[in-house]
């Protein structure tokens, strides 16, 4: 694998190819990253209109816009899209572009995987939205795609879904494999595992979980496949399976990837709150410690979307309790950037502001997810909206306030240019107010009985409903006003130096803006 | 995490022993996922917790019945998707003493113009008392094969543990039967239906 490095390093000097052969076949991470965000955000925009599609219909009770069949596959093809799609593929792409500028690298250590690894994700969700054209429609059964919903009773596309979810299984695997190897093995001199960026850590260890869940998620829809193909009884009661099963493998998957969407934004919002405060970030040891522990504790706590299925009393308590005690580490986390943030001299430009919401808003989902974890008071809130509140409280301001904020903090850096400042203020303001709008109503509705995942409600849910679809058209469109401000900066703007952030650190802004096309050909020394 | 602060990047390390030991861990999380199936067999028999009645019991010396304690033990019967059985407990609830054997049946009729099998699955509520459920003698132990018209009367016999729990006083034991297909062609059967719904199969 080495001699792929020393070839890519001979034809150093010549720039990147030319037209549409210059994307399909590169290796080179900042192109590679560059298609990782630019996909990442169509997804983000298809993914979103489908929720445009859900609050439109539950602007108000009754069926107005679409059918009931319809809708289901709305919400289970948002959360697919939003979830594979948006999030993760941004976090890759964020990876790909920071990480070998980060560490002193001259690229990721396995460049010609790491085209593939892209490259999958495009068939992958071909296929997955392939779906939404084919007789009995799309995947129904939520993103969470319970047996025997998804086995039983699930349109033939199901088949469809499986390999489409096999496919990025495989690139997710292929990139995390890419990540674990460039930060072992191409750190430059001296740069110390204690001394690497945040951002780095939180992406070594978030490359651990997704090799860790990944080939669980891809064995239990390989399950399903053989349920619905083979005529297996894995999770078939008639055949001697059992359904219960299918939830306890999916959610061993599904607990540390929520972790998985989430720590590259702790370790962007790392980088961006001491920038802007002008302070070294506080406690670094106990951040990378903090982040250990939770991808430690997300393995043990996965019971906690179970409560309501039959779970034996000291089963409810161990994974209570195993789930509150993520609390601390990520307590921990949240004091040290209020506490570099105390006494800074702190500036409100677009990134700082997004990481400010970041850490008040995952603040606060965090907190319902601790209400949730409470057993007892679970079985109130289950399958409620105030599910639906919290995993958007903790998605929408944590992992996509982070993505945005990982945006502006490097939009400089990758375009040589500076955004357009008042732009992307008025881009956080109507995302904020928009996504609050939203999503603040529905732990509201959801303590008052409103159950996820219906295209229609009782009559006392109506006014919030209205409150939320007005916030999510908001949040949604301006989101356009975000694709404006890219494509502003990368046209042209004011220069940007090498460092445009005063309280910047880190290798990245030690290379000119734009960043050329390949960097550190020789690393810097690390003191 | 494994591999915390080392701190000699000096000499470059093997992309491909990292590749490999990588490698090794998603087919051994692979390997994990499906290994899942078996631990959770094991652990709900242990425990009994996803309220599966065992199989046949093999009392190793006859049990004190317990004269003092009675429990009610309550018998339901429904049909699995698309099943057109006429099934009902004889009984729909009886008053046991711990440790005697009882004998109670079910009703089985095959309404159809076809021969069927069909499969009985158990399943044991509150489940903290499917240890302490014992069957002797059960139709659940294998298919049923009714020809097109016939009834039938399935045995079961069971025992409830004297060691049950002081606090039970009633359970409620569940049957759901599933069509299997025809006798002797089920397995023809079985994939062919699987394409189509995937409900029956061994």
């Amino acid at each position: 694998m080495s001699a792929v490095i020393d070839t890519h390093a001979q034809d150093h000097h010549h720039g990147p190819a030319k037209g549409i052969t210059r994307w399909l076949y590169t290796t080179n991470h900042k192109d590679i990253g560059t298609m990782y965000l630019v996909f990442s955000f169509a997804m983000f925009l298809l993914g979103g209109t489908m929720a445009m599609v859900i609050r439109a219909e539950l602007f108000q009770p009754g069926l107005q816009i679409v059918e009931p069949e319809f809708f289901n596959q709305m919400t289970t093809m948002h959360g697919l899209i939003m979830v594979f799609g948006a999030v993760m593929p941004a976090f890759v792409g964020l990876a790909n572009w920071m990480l070998p500028m980060m560490i002193g690298a001259p690229d990721m250590a396995l460049p010609r995987m790491n085209n593939w690894s892209f490259w999958l994700l495009p068939c992958a969700f071909l296929i997955l939205v392939s779906t939404l054209f084919m007789a009995g429609g799309a995947p129904n059964f939520g993103w969470t795609f319970y047996a025997p919903l998804s086995t039983t009773y699930g349109p033939p596309s199901t088949t469809f879904f499986i390999f489409a979810v096999h496919i990025m299984g495989i690139s997710s695997i292929m990139g995390a494999i890419n990540v674990i190897a460039t930060i072992l093995n191409l750190r430059a001199p001296g740069m110390t595992m204690m001394k690497m960026p945040l951002f780095v850590w939180t992406w070594l260890i978030t490359a651990f979980l997704l090799i860790a869940v990944m080939p669980v998620l891809a064995g239990v829809v390989t399950m399903m496949l053989m349920d619905i193909n083979f005529g297996t009884s894995f999770f078939n009661a008639a055949g001697g399976g059992d359904p219960v099963l299918f939830q306890h493998v999916f959610w061993f998957f599904g607990h540390p990837e929520v972790y998985i969407m989430i720590l590259p934004a702790f370790g962007a919002v790392s980088h961006i709150i001491p920038a802007f405060a002008r302070k070294p970030l506080f406690g670094y040891a106990s951040m990378v410690y903090a982040v250990g522990a939770i991808a430690l504790l997300s393995f043990v706590v996965w019971a906690h979307h179970m409560f309501t299925v039959g779970v034996p009393l000291a089963g409810e308590l161990f994974f209570m309790y195993a789930t509150m005690l993520i609390a601390v580490p990520t307590g921990v986390k949240v004091f040290n950037w209020v506490a570099t943030m105390f006494r800074g001299s702190m500036t409100f430009e677009a990134p700082m502001l997004f990481a400010v919401a970041f850490v008040i808003l995952f603040t606060i989902g965090g907190f319902s997810g601790l209400m949730l974890a409470i057993a007892p008071a679970d079985f109130q809130y289950h399958d409620t909206y105030f599910v639906v509140a919290h995993f958007h409280y903790v998605l929408v301001p944590g992992a996509i306030f982070g993505i945005f904020a990982s945006a502006y903090f490097w939009l400089p850096k990758w375009t040589g240019h500076m955004y357009d400042e008042s732009l992307a203020k008025t881009h956080f303001w109507l995302s904020f107010v928009g996504m609050n709008l939203a999503f603040f109503p529905m732990h509201f509705l959801g303590l008052a009985g409103m159950p996820r995942r219906i295209p229609d409600y009782a009559l006392q849910f109506a006014d919030f409903n209205m409150v939320s679809s007005i916030g999510a058209f908001m949040f949604g469109a301006t989101q356009l006003l975000f694709l404006f401000i890219v494509i502003k900066c990368v046209r042209g703007g004011e220069k940007a130096p090498a460092k445009p952030w005063e309280g910047a650190e880190g290798l990245e802004w030690t290379l000119p803006s734009p960043a050329p096309y390949h960097t550190f050909s020789t690393p810097p020394e690390v003191k | 995490m494994a591999e915390l602060p080392e701190s000699n990047p000096q000499p470059p390390r093997s992309n491909a022993r990292v590749i490999g030991w990588c490698l090794v861990g998603v087919v051994g999380m692979f390997a994990f996922g499906f290994a899942l199936v078996p631990l959770y067999n094991v652990f709900c028999e242990i425990t009994g917790i996803n309220g599966k009645t065992g199989g046949r019991y093999e009392a190793s010396e006859a049990m004190q019945t317990d004269l003092n304690r009675t429990v009610e033990v309550q018998f339901i019967a429904q049909n699995g998707p698309e099943m057109p059985w006429v099934f009902r407990p004889m009984v729909h609830s009886i008053k046991v003493h711990p440790g005697e054997p009882t004998q109670v049946a079910f009703y089985a009729e095959n309404p159809t113009g076809a021969a069927m099998v069909a499969q009985a699955i158990p399943s044991l509520a509150p489940s903290e008392g499917t240890l302490y459920f014992h069957k002797t003698e059960c139709f659940c132990f294998n298919r049923q094969a009714l020809a097109a018209g016939e009834i039938t009367e399935m045995p079961l016999v069971f025992i409830v543990d004297t060691a049950l729990p002081e606090h039970i006083t009633k359970l409620t034991l569940s049957y759901t039967l599933y069509d299997q297909g025809e006798p002797e062609t089920v397995s023809a059967v079985t994939s062919e239906r699987a394409t189509t719904t995937s409900t029956n199969n061994g």
